[in-house]
């Protein structure tokens, strides 16, 4: 008897142990990858100078001239467009799934959006520039556009805003529409007044998960920007978002242009972690 | 679940940092033992993976690790000795040119446009002031009214490279063209579009894109033997000395009978 207490105790303690290391594991990952890639961009940074990095703007890593601002528009106009495309869609779904569908549709919907985020973000650059740049050529004239970044990147965060708002929809307080509708409320006054604002602070994690989503994708962008280093006019102008400069010169760069590489890979880094803390703000205002 | 996944991520982890070391091992012997590396260009891997395939059939002793990266990391890798021998799709330049090397292979670039497209010849100039921004219709060119679309390779590509020292000398390509990453990208893009114009490896010449005469000269392996075809780029494999033991005998065996016709026969034309 005593020796079976005692061979739980063991148990307990490497299995604690064991959770302990996997918790740290997470940890230990994320901290190598910050060191590496500020141990390779940071000197690069201090050298050319923070402000001329992210302010400059002519892009010529061959005659040594990394000024990054363009693309930090380019990275920030692709994603707010696909913010004002994808969010309104991406709610008026949800909406549609927690409050209105029946229950079949429900049910067979939820796997196709599921699905959406399966799909590689390579197939999705594919389908952009076999289908949506020609598309987008004839119909405005521009092919490789930030509406056209914004159109597949809103694509792509549709699974993740959807699901995510449809489940703060979802775990709205049950009483709290009862109690409305009891008032004289229709549906569609107290999606509005009841259960949009209470739902409110899980919607805005989708939102910004969406963003940092948007933020970090890669290759369906690389395929459909038109990687062109220009301060972009219009939303029909060809732009080089952060991401899409790394993967399109990392194969070819050595030297100083590898590094100002990994320093673009910082300031994606900087960007992402500072949505990151607002994700969490957010979550615990909820 | 989450534990086994973490457990079996830092055995992964293990294995793998174990392995690299195992390799460093491997590789600090190579020069003794029957091994050797080839790095560089993407455009020539598929090419130098066939020769070193074919080879080791021959010569069942011997391991040719074939890498990618890119023309100038084949370079640099073989100038700090990490690499025995590097592939270069482009020429050597600057500081480059104390290495040492072997053409084994040319191949043609081709200006390529949309098959819609009525223009079907043009001249050096045109071309290069196409891709300065000079000339921004199709209607300077003698084709229809309609705004041109340029289509670049991203900076450091070995094919921008070839295309920049016959066609732009000391000018620059205009900021304004569109730039995609791969052979590939290009074609779709031009296929995809009928006022661009691109250029890519004659070796990856399809009938989805239209290829331009230049000169009143088509980009055909007959026309390059004869020195008519322009835009022309030696495919290299670059050394650090003259090469020798088993570097040069894979070299040998690249520039003989049955290494240039793997070469041919993946599009490219021989020295000869």
């Amino acid at each position: 008897m005593a020796f079976l207490v005692n061979s739980n105790k063991h148990a307990e303690w490497v299995i604690e142990k064991c959770l302990f290391l996997s918790a740290i594991s997470a940890i230990f990952f994320i901290v190598l990858i910050i060191v590496f890639i500020f141990e390779k961009g940071l000197p690069m940074i201090i050298d050319y100078g923070l402000l001329n990095f992210i302010l400059g703007t002519n892009w010529f890593p061959l005659d040594g001239q990394f000024g990054i601002f363009p693309m930090i528009l380019g990275t920030l106009y692709v994603t707010a467009g696909a913010m004002v495309l994808g969010v309104p869609l991406g709610l008026a779904c949800a909406i549609f799934l927690a409050e209105t569908a029946p229950e079949k549709m429900k049910n067979s919907m939820e796997p196709v959006i599921e699905s959406l985020a399966g799909i590689p973000s390579i197939v999705y650059g594919f389908f952009g520039i076999v289908v949506i740049v020609p598309f987008m050529r004839d119909a405005f004239g521009a092919g490789f556009s930030i509406l056209t970044c914004s159109i597949i990147l809103a694509i792509m965060v549709l699974p993740t805003i959807i699901s995510i708002s449809q489940d703060a929809i979802s775990s709205v307080p049950k009483e709290y529409k009862e109690a409305s509708i009891a008032l004289g409320a229709t549906h569609w006054q107290t999606i509005k007044k009841i259960i949009l604002p209470n739902a409110m602070p899980g919607i805005a994690t989708g939102v910004l998960l969406g963003v940092g989503r948007a933020i970090g994708e890669t290759m369906a962008v690389l395929m459909v920007s038109g990687n062109v280093v220009k301060i972009p006019s219009s939303i029909f102008d060809p732009v080089r978002p952060l991401t899409a400069n790394i993967a399109l010169e990392m194969n070819y760069a050595y030297g100083i242009h590898r590094e100002a590489l990994f320093a673009t890979g910082v300031i994606l880094l900087v960007v992402t972690f500072a949505l990151i803390m607002v994700v969490d703000y957010f979550q615990r205002g909820n | 679940m989450k534990l086994g996944i973490s457990l079996k991520s830092i055995l992964v982890l293990i294995l793998i940092i174990g392995a690299s070391f195992a390799t460093g091992c491997v590789n600090e012997g190579a020069t003794a033992r029957k091994e050797i590396m080839v790095t560089g260009s993407t455009s020539l891997k598929p090419i130098a993976d066939e020769l070193a395939e074919v080879y080791m059939q021959k010569n069942p002793d011997v391991v040719i690790t074939v890498g990618g990266g890119g023309s100038t990391v084949g370079i640099t890798n073989v100038r700090e000795g990490t690499t025995n021998i590097g592939m270069s799709s482009r020429d050597l330049k600057g500081d480059e040119m104390t290495l040492n090397k072997i053409v084994i292979a040319w191949d043609g670039v081709a200006v390529v446009v949309n098959p819609t497209n009525n223009v079907d010849d043009l001249i050096l100039e045109q071309i290069k002031k196409i891709y300065t921004g000079e000339i921004v219709n199709w209607k300077e060119v003698g084709g229809v009214e309609a705004k041109i679309t340029v289509v670049t390779r991203e900076e450091g590509s070995g094919t921008r490279g070839a295309f920049e020292d016959i066609i732009m000398g000391e000018d620059k390509i205009t900021i304004d063209a569109i730039t995609q990453p791969s052979t590939g990208a290009v074609k779709a893009t031009v296929a995809g579009d009928k006022n661009a114009i691109g250029y890519i490896s004659l070796a990856a010449l399809t009938e989805d894109v239209k290829s331009l005469k230049i000169v009143g000269v088509e980009p055909t392996a007959d026309k390059i033997n004869a020195g008519e075809y322009p835009l022309v780029r030696p495919f290299l494999f670059v050394t650090k000395q003259e090469p020798s033991g088993l570097a040069k005998d894979f070299i040998d065996f690249s520039l003989g009978d049955e290494g240039q016709k793997i070469i041919e026969r993946n599009g490219c034309i021989s020295i000869r």
